[in-house]
């Protein structure tokens, strides 16, 4: 079968009163995105649906793609035919597609809209037509008009005739830019990766913020980590990730600081540059993959102390959710096996064996003064770097494009 | 030059070639190392390895890289040998293996395994019911190779598929060495298979290096122990430019097989059907689907193969007595002689082996040749 488009239609947006217009042109703009490694698809957000011209793309991996984009509730592959097709034109297109969904003992209704109401046929006229045909061609296949297994949808609209007979739900969510914006510590671990999938879904657009600390961390860390950013660009398009050198920082505090409070003022110092970068790019959060419980730093104790080097919100989108349930959600936005890999990030090197889970702030604070705070911090924020991550990138394994040719 | 002597070794391609050299001088570094430079070299491989998979469409399993087919047949047979010794201590081959198969037997033999060498009719295949009649409890591998060397009779490998079905838990290995590029997945990579072996230099790929591969959960105790590379089953440092080489020869040869197997298989037809014509030839392989597109085995009443090989040799032909492995000792065929053939058909087999360099032009240049050289000897005799 060869379909002519992908019809999407919109999400909670449909709810959101004058802000619609805006959702809506977002939505266009990160769809392009997510879908630019098919150019020559033509992506055409209207008022009440989107439509994704095909020309001569594979339907396949486009509808794999579309799937996960937030801000969409349901979408169908869609044949598009002529206003003025005739009936039989539509019994054969129906035929052709309910053939390929079609195994024996499944039921099935025509849905038929007319909004061009000069079509010779109304709508019962083409339910009819095109239902007793079905029947008529297919044996096995039943009527069921009120839980069918296929719903063959015809619209007859001014500008064409459009027929589908898949809906296949969305990402839901909302539109990732509509949400505003926040910056995410992304360490390369399991967790981060999903907080950050948590707070597209609701339409924040995020900045990434690495944190890397050569020779202590390998180059296949930072490239983890941005592989990572590209899985999670597939929901929104592409993201902007910031890396931050944090190797001085963490020499001098293994010097200067007592092994329980490493941890705890490490942290500190990765916060306020995060607040510092996130206030520059006028973004309005910070979000962390932190799990109430999980290691030292995020006992409420920690999250207390480290906490107080700002006053921007620091969402946690995991606050609450077991190592189980991230693992699964991680699994299901296909980050876990990239997260696994074994790569040391700076969250795991220089940690002491016994981290205080409960800091006490007055000693750090107190500790913290031996460190030239401004020095540093301002040195790690010269040294920042930041590129745009596309959907399609690969970091880890970059030179699969020169082997393909070798090989 | 006419050279029909592909079963013996082949031409590297010079595509192949390229690659092999490129990689010799760019990526040189051990694909073991942590620096950037091994990690290079590491992706490479692993590509590589993927690249092969992808090709051969195979599911489930393990693509391991060794240095040709004869460390591959080895490894499998005495790899299976030491992993299953305690759950039993049968064998079961065929009596037309290669040497690496056969003497890997043999070898076991002296530590006490019991090998069952299974015959084969006049067109060289095993009898299905014999291997069934063979079949034990304490049957630990099965051993059969897809396309003979010599004659190219190809096994029926979907029966032994079939009837391994009700024996779970033997290995079951293929020497498909002859098989790779010539039209035969389905029957190599059958849904029974448990290990199969490639060697490279029989595709256009350098010497020195093939695969083997392995289905998941068969165990296989390795033969090279060290430094745990090929995921702890291989040890030794990778020859990464002989692997990126075979593996672009995998690619190479699986593009557009089927037509290059027609060619082959047109060329054979072409000498055959000439070949038929002659009183005094005795054609050892067949056109049918048992044997396979690239190999045709004859004789000449009354005259050595090494002489027809010589003949030949002078007027710019190069072909083989049967197995060149083999052929150098002067010892009589043990496929041939497996095949109960006459002592003067084995001791007069000469060997066609085709590759998709050949053209349907030196068909018809063999024949003319032939016509002289046979007039020559049939004055003779």
């Amino acid at each position: 079968m060869k379909y002519s488009e992908i019809m999407v239609r919109y999400g909670e947006l449909s709810t959101k009163g004058k802000n619609r217009r805006d959702f809506i042109r977002q939505l266009g703009k990160n769809t392009h995105l997510v879908l630019r490694s098919f150019p020559t698809l033509e992506i055409q957000p209207r008022r009440d649906r989107m439509h994704i011209i095909l020309h001569d793309e594979p339907v396949k991996p486009v509808m794999q793609a579309v799937s996960k984009i937030f801000g969409i509730e349901t979408f169908s592959p869609v044949v598009k035919l002529t206003a003025n097709a005739s009936l039989a034109q539509i019994q054969q297109t129906a035929l052709e597609l309910v053939q390929a969904e079609f195994k024996p003992g499944k039921t099935f209704k025509v849905a038929t809209i007319r909004q061009n109401k000069k079509y010779p046929l109304n709508t019962y006229g083409v339910d009819d037509g095109v239902g007793g045909y079905l029947t008529d061609q297919i044996s096995g296949l039943k009527v069921d008009l009120h839980d069918p297994d296929i719903t063959v949808r015809i619209e007859i609209r001014l500008n064409g005739v459009y027929l589908s007979c898949q809906t296949i739900a969305g990402a839901l969510g909302l539109p990732v830019g509509t949400g505003g914006r926040g910056t995410m510590m992304m360490s390369g671990g399991i967790d981060s990766p999903v907080a950050a999938y948590m707070a597209m879904k609701r339409g924040v657009k995020i900045d990434m913020i690495h944190f890397y600390s050569p020779p202590y961390t390998s180059p296949q860390a930072l490239a983890k980590a941005k592989d990572l950013t590209v899985k999670l660009a597939e929901f929104g398009g592409t993201i902007d990730f910031i890396q931050v050198p944090f190797t001085k920082i963490q020499e001098e505090v293994k010097k200067a600081v007592p092994a329980g409070y490493l941890m705890t003022i490490q942290r500190r110092l990765m916060l306020k540059l995060a607040a510092a970068i996130t206030i520059d790019r006028h973004c309005n959060a910070v979000f962390t993959g932190e799990s109430l419980g999980q290691v030292a730093s995020q006992t409420i104790e920690s999250m207390r102390v480290i906490n107080e080097v700002t006053n921007l919100p620091v969402l946690r989108p995991l606050l609450s959710l077991d190592k189980t349930e991230i693992i699964k959600i991680a699994r299901t936005i296909d980050t876990y096996d990239l997260s696994i890999l074994p790569f040391e990030d700076c969250c795991t090197i220089f940690t002491p064996p016994a981290p205080k889970t409960k800091p006490d702030l007055t000693k750090t604070l107190e500790y913290e003064q031996r460190l030239d705070l401004d020095g540093l911090l301002s040195e790690a924020l010269a040294g920042i770097e930041i590129k745009k991550i596309n959907v399609g990138d690969d970091y880890l394994n970059g030179e699969q494009d020169v082997f393909a040719e070798l090989l | 030059m006419i050279y029909f002597d592909n079963s013996a070794t082949t031409k590297i391609a010079p595509a192949v070639l390229q690659t092999y050299q490129q990689v010799s001088e760019k990526i040189w570094g051990n694909p073991s190392s942590l620096h950037d430079f091994g990690e290079q070299a590491h992706q490479l491989l692993q590509q590589a390895r993927a690249q092969i998979f992808d090709q051969l469409h195979l599911h489930a399993g393990q693509v391991y890289f060794t240095s040709g087919g004869t460390e591959g047949d080895n490894w499998i047979i005495k790899g299976t040998a030491l992993a299953k010794a305690s759950f039993g201590r049968h064998i079961i081959t065929t009596q037309v293996e290669h040497a690496a198969v056969l003497e890997s037997m043999h070898r076991l033999e002296q530590f006490g395994f019991e090998v069952t060498y299974l015959p084969v009719d006049k067109t060289g295949r095993i009898r299905p019911a014999d291997l069934q009649a063979a079949l034990r409890s304490d049957t630990i591998l099965v051993s059969i190779m897809a396309v003979n060397n010599e004659m190219g009779a190809v096994q029926p490998l979907l029966s032994v598929a079939k009837i391994l079905q009700q024996y779970p838990k033997v290995h079951f290995h293929v020497d498909a060495v002859q098989a790779l590029g010539k039209q035969l997945d389905q029957v190599v990579f059958n849904d029974r298979l448990d290990f199969a072996t490639f060697s490279g230099h029989k595709f256009h790929a350098p010497r020195g290096v093939g695969f083997i591969y392995a289905r998941n959960g068969r165990t296989l105790v390795p033969l090279l122990d060290g430094g745990g590379q090929e995921m702890g089953q291989r040890s030794g440092t990778e020859n990464l430019p002989a692997i990126a080489a075979l593996s672009k020869a995998v690619r190479l040869l699986k593009t557009n097989e089927a037509v290059k197997v027609t060619q082959q298989q047109a060329i054979r037809t072409c000498i055959y059907r000439h070949l038929q014509t002659f009183s005094k030839v005795v054609l050892i392989s067949g056109l049918s689907d048992e044997f396979a597109p690239h190999i045709l085995c004859f004789a000449i009443r009354g005259v050595k193969g090494e002489t027809v090989v010589h003949a030949l040799e002078e007027q710019g032909i190069y072909l083989s007595t049967t197995s060149a492995c083999s052929s150098k000792k002067g010892l009589p065929s043990t496929t041939l002689a497996a095949m109960h053939l006459d002592p003067d058909v084995i001791n007069g087999a000469v060997r066609i082996s085709l590759s998709d360099q050949n053209e349907l032009e030196e068909a018809h240049q063999f024949n003319r040749v032939f016509d002289g050289l046979y007039q020559r000897f049939a004055a003779l005799s």
